[in-house]
């Protein structure tokens, strides 16, 4: 920021900078052509809640049918549908870009005192390119949707199905290459754009959580289109790879599917580690926990998580050996992620801790993922995996990754930034509410899912014996609680982009370069190129910064 | 759960399956399951008990109001070392544990009794040894145990039964095997886990425990007057795999008698046991899996035969140990007006009817 511009300590008589990236330039097309990360952001998050809410509304349908043991609200190719479409939306359209191509499109330049991304045209190429898988995705809903399951096993996906597995494994592959963009632009930028000073140590931990996500977006994406390919040749021309009867094997695909869609889970869960390292660290105003563990974890899980896809497949008949090691290897990735929730915990340790909307998703965050984790564990445990996969404890345990981990976190991140890149506040104590709610409704949801799964009720039913009748009609009824919980954040956010109060630079006193200029940044983030001449996390500096300013002020004055 | 009470442990599972939150035990594995399943459940329910005290507690002593200046803390080496030495040591705990487990179960005793299952779109069809044929629905003796041969017709299924913990994939063009030793006489659910197409959620059924007695009943009751090796035989005979496969001294084909289970010398170098995936491959795609000393002149019988005929010709060719039924055969054979392989799965007359079964539309277009 410019020393003559100071910092009023009353944010109320505040006003929005006139001058900010949402209002240099206007018009559709000035957003359309933009190269600006931080507008490129705020595409995605729109697109991005277009789809969690269509995926949000297959996922209602899901619960209502089985709300009754019969298929009889839907029939039971409408419900595959429903459910193979729930599945590609929420992992292909939302999960995978969820915090990264928003919170990390728009603050890993900031956060590293960079004036973009160092590709802005591959930036903003990506998201058209998602924009194109998504309306892909669109045009198979409405004619026809596809009923593979968003795992396209072979040969039911090649030989057995009419319904739209080309265009929604071009919806992938195309939405693939804009995680690939993705990924390339943040390893590239965070190489390359450092601000002067900004050691790799310095970086803050949401930089580092991305960094090793990057790496397997890059690394594990390419297979995936690999493996749509293959299926997309099979079912036109037949060529054969994973036909038994022409010599092929059905479980090579298997393998290349979850060579990526294994690591794809770090990719949907890392970036969401990032937001909770620093929603964690700026609320109880600490520097967190083991920084060096914390980073390192990020990169152990992106290392050990390419290693350990063949833990989908412990009951396919794969080699004894082979289960032994993959065994093995998916109990080692669990340990970095038992770090990470303990230093978390302990940077709570010897704090001064306010419990605004970011910390209590970053809360529900800690107790969800830990359950989510541990229930991993019972999976990756060859034995009790054999009771328990194909199940809806498998269900239960990654919605508790996915939803109750990624989804807060993603939500935490969002309350958090949003003065940022608004300028203005959400209203606090509406968004409180609204984070106990979907706590709560998503507990009711998923809890009993486990029950389901260790009684033995198989996934991806339309219809199920009597006696599982109950714990269903618990998880619909959580779903409905957990639906208004989703609800409220789109309507009150919203709200608070006209009648929200004036945010400031930093409102929550955080310490990384992101907070340290005005809110909405300027289109080049910042008047003077940053230094960083501190460490990261680091309260003292903030607090001499400060009462530097508090100087300027009486000295102006 | 050795090391506790038996009538607790009785006790225990039986509430927990009053309260439905429990499957019943009811095979030999299920309580050796069940007891890693309870101390995962306990370890994580510790796991996270320490997590949320500790989140309550620093959120109650740390809040702003009553410790308003934090003090920074770098970390502490002693305390990390401990979160990753422990979870470490109990992951790796669960890992051999599990894996004992997972040996236990996929590794069959000597004495078990083979039953083959056959999952197509969408229901799941055994074949006894005894040639009783079921469909969506298995017997079983109970205190025996049994050995299901897996495969699937078209797509992946998943044969789990809840009640036995147990589960293996029946995949396309391949056997798996999964094992049990059902305790307690009963009807347990069997599902079809694996996502397999429209009725997936109708690929359920029953498994029956019978008592020894009550077995014996239903073996007799339900007998489709053939073993399924003597339907095996037959199809070898209509298929004229007796043609070549006689042990004549100018046999085209080796002989078949004691071949099973033993090593093979192919030409292409390998040698290989011959089981049930050898045999099955070795009908199916014949050029692949050529003895030494023979030349690769059999045809392959890839779409002519369903999974339940190379199960039957599979299970005759097991149990063949001399070739005097097979020079029978050869003699019969030679009377029937046809005895050209490629003619023989037309003539309903000679082979098991579902010899010819239809075959899935996706498995023809090859």
């Amino acid at each position: 920021m410019s020393d003559t511009i100071v910092k009023l300590p009353d944010q109320s008589t505040a006003r929005i900078p006139k001058v900010n990236f949402i209002t240099k330039e206007n018009g559709l097309l000035s957003w359309l052509l933009t190269g600006d990360h931080k507008r490129i952001a705020i595409l995605y998050l729109i697109s991005i809640t277009v789809f969690f809410f269509i995926g949000g509304a297959l996922a209602g349908l899901i619960r209502l049918e089985l709300l009754t043991p019969q298929s009889d609200l839907l029939a039971s190719d409408t419900y595959n549908k429903v459910f193979t479409m729930h599945g590609v939306v929420m992992v292909f359209l939302f999960l995978v870009p969820s915090v990264p191509a928003t919170l990390g499109n728009f603050f890993i330049p900031m956060m590293i005192g960079a004036k973009d991304l160092a590709l802005p045209k591959i930036n903003l190429l990506s998201w058209y390119l998602y924009v194109v898988g998504g309306i892909l995705v669109l045009v198979t809903m409405v004619t026809g949707g596809v009923d593979t399951g968003w795992t396209f096993t072979t040969p039911l996906s090649t030989h057995y199905v009419n319904t739209n597995v080309l265009t929604t494994g071009l919806a992938i592959f195309v939405a693939g290459f804009s995680s690939i963009f993705t990924g390339l632009n943040f390893i590239v930028t965070i190489h390359k754009m450092r601000a002067p000073g900004m050691t790799w140590f310095r970086m803050p931990l949401f930089v580092w959580a991305h960094y090793a996500a990057s790496i397997l977006m890059v690394l594990g994406t390419p297979v995936l289109a690999i493996a749509i390919t293959l299926v997309a040749l099979e079912r036109t021309i037949g060529i054969g790879v994973f036909d038994p009867t022409k010599g092929g094997d059905p479980l090579l695909f298997q393998h290349l599917f979850w060579f990526y869609s294994h690591p794809a889970v770090y990719i949907m869960i890392l970036p969401g580690m990032g937001v909770i390292s620093e929603v964690i660290s700026t609320f109880s105003r600490k520097r967190v926990f083991g920084y060096t563990a914390v980073a390192f974890s990020s990169v152990a899980i992106a290392v050990f998580g390419f290693f350990v896809w063949a833990h989908h497949m412990f009951i396919m008949g794969i080699s004894n050996y082979a289960v032994l090691v993959f065994s093995l290897l998916t109990m080692l990735v669990a340990v970095p992620s038992a770090i990470k929730i303990f230093n978390w915990t302990f940077t709570l340790y010897k704090g001064s801790i306010t419990f605004e909307t970011p910390m209590l998703y970053a809360f529900g965050f800690i107790g969800l993922f830990t359950i989510g984790g541990l229930t991993g564990v019972f999976l990756g445990s060859a034995g009790t995996d054999i009771h328990l996969t194909e199940t809806y404890f498998i269900v239960a345990h990654f919605h508790f990754v996915m939803v109750g981990g990624m989804l807060m976190a993603f939500l935490s991140g969002i309350h958090f930034w949003w003065p940022k890149m608004t300028g203005r506040m959400y209203p606090e104590k509406i968004s409180q509410f609204a984070a106990v709610v979907t706590f709560i409704g998503f507990n009711f949801t998923f809890f009993p899912q486990f029950i389901l799964g260790t009684l033995g009720m198989p996934r991806r039913y339309a219809a199920y014996p009597p006696e599982f009748q109950i714990l269903n009609v618990f998880s619909t009824a959580g779903a409905t609680i957990l639906g208004v919980g989703y609800m409220l954040p789109v309507l009150y956010l919203v709200w608070s982009l006209r009648y929200g109060a004036i945010a400031g630079d930093n409102p929550w006193q955080a310490t990384g370069l992101e907070w340290q200029t005005q809110s909405p940044p300027l289109t080049e983030n910042f008047t003077v190129a940053p230094i960083m001449d501190h460490e990261c996390y680091d309260y003292e500096w903030l607090e001499s910064q400060n009462r530097q300013k508090e100087d300027e002020v009486a000295h102006v004055g | 759960m050795d090391h506790i009470s038996p009538v607790l442990w009785q006790y225990l599972v039986k509430w927990l399956t009053n309260f439905q939150l429990f499957p019943p035990e009811a095979s030999r594995i299920a309580p050796q399951m069940d007891a890693l399943l309870f101390f995962m459940v306990l370890v994580s329910l510790i796991g996270l008990t320490i997590v949320v005290l500790l989140l309550v507690s620093f959120s109650i002593l740390y809040s702003k109001r009553r410790h308003p200046v934090a003090i920074q803390v770098e970390g502490s080496t002693i305390l990390e070392a401990t979160w990753t030495i422990i979870p470490l040591g109990l992951f790796l705990m669960m890992f051999v544990w599990g894996a004992l487990i997972y040996f236990r179960v996929y590794t069959p005793p000597a004495n078990a009794m083979n039953i083959y299952i056959v999952g197509k779109q969408w229901m799941w069809k055994a074949e006894h040894p005894g040639g009783q044929h079921e469909i969506n629905s298995l017997h079983v003796p109970v205190n025996q145990p049994v050995q299901l041969t897996l495969i699937s017709q078209d797509v992946f299924h998943s044969f789990s039964i809840p009640a036995f913990r147990v589960k293996r994939e029946a995949i396309p063009g391949r056997y798996t095997t999964e094992w049990f030793e059902a305790t307690q006489v009963g009807t347990y659910h069997l599902f079809c886990t694996q996502y397999c197409g429209t009725n997936h959620s109708q690929m359920i059924g029953d498994v029956v425990v019978l008592s020894e007695a009550d077995y014996k009943k239903w073996l007799r009751d339900s007998t489709s007057g053939m073993s399924l090796a003597q339907n095996g035989e037959r199809l070898f005979a209509s298929l004229s795999c007796a043609a070549c496969h006689n042990a004549r001294p100018d046999a085209r084909g080796p002989s078949l008698a004691n071949v099973y289970g033993s090593q093979q010398h192919l030409i292409n170098g390998q040698t290989v046991t011959a089981d049930d995936a050898f045999l099955r491959q070795a009908i199916l795609n014949p050029s692949q899996h050529v003895t030494q000393g023979y030349a690769p002149i059999m045809p392959t019988y890839q779409g002519q035969i369903s999974e339940e005929g190379i199960i039957a010709l599979v299970e005759y060719i097991k149990g063949l140990d001399s070739n005097y039924r097979v020079e029978q055969t050869l003699t019969t054979t030679d009377l029937l007006p046809e005895g050209k392989p490629a003619a023989a799965g037309k003539q309903p007359a000679t082979a098991k009817p579902t010899a010819q079964g239809p075959q899935k539309p996706g498995m023809v277009q090859q």
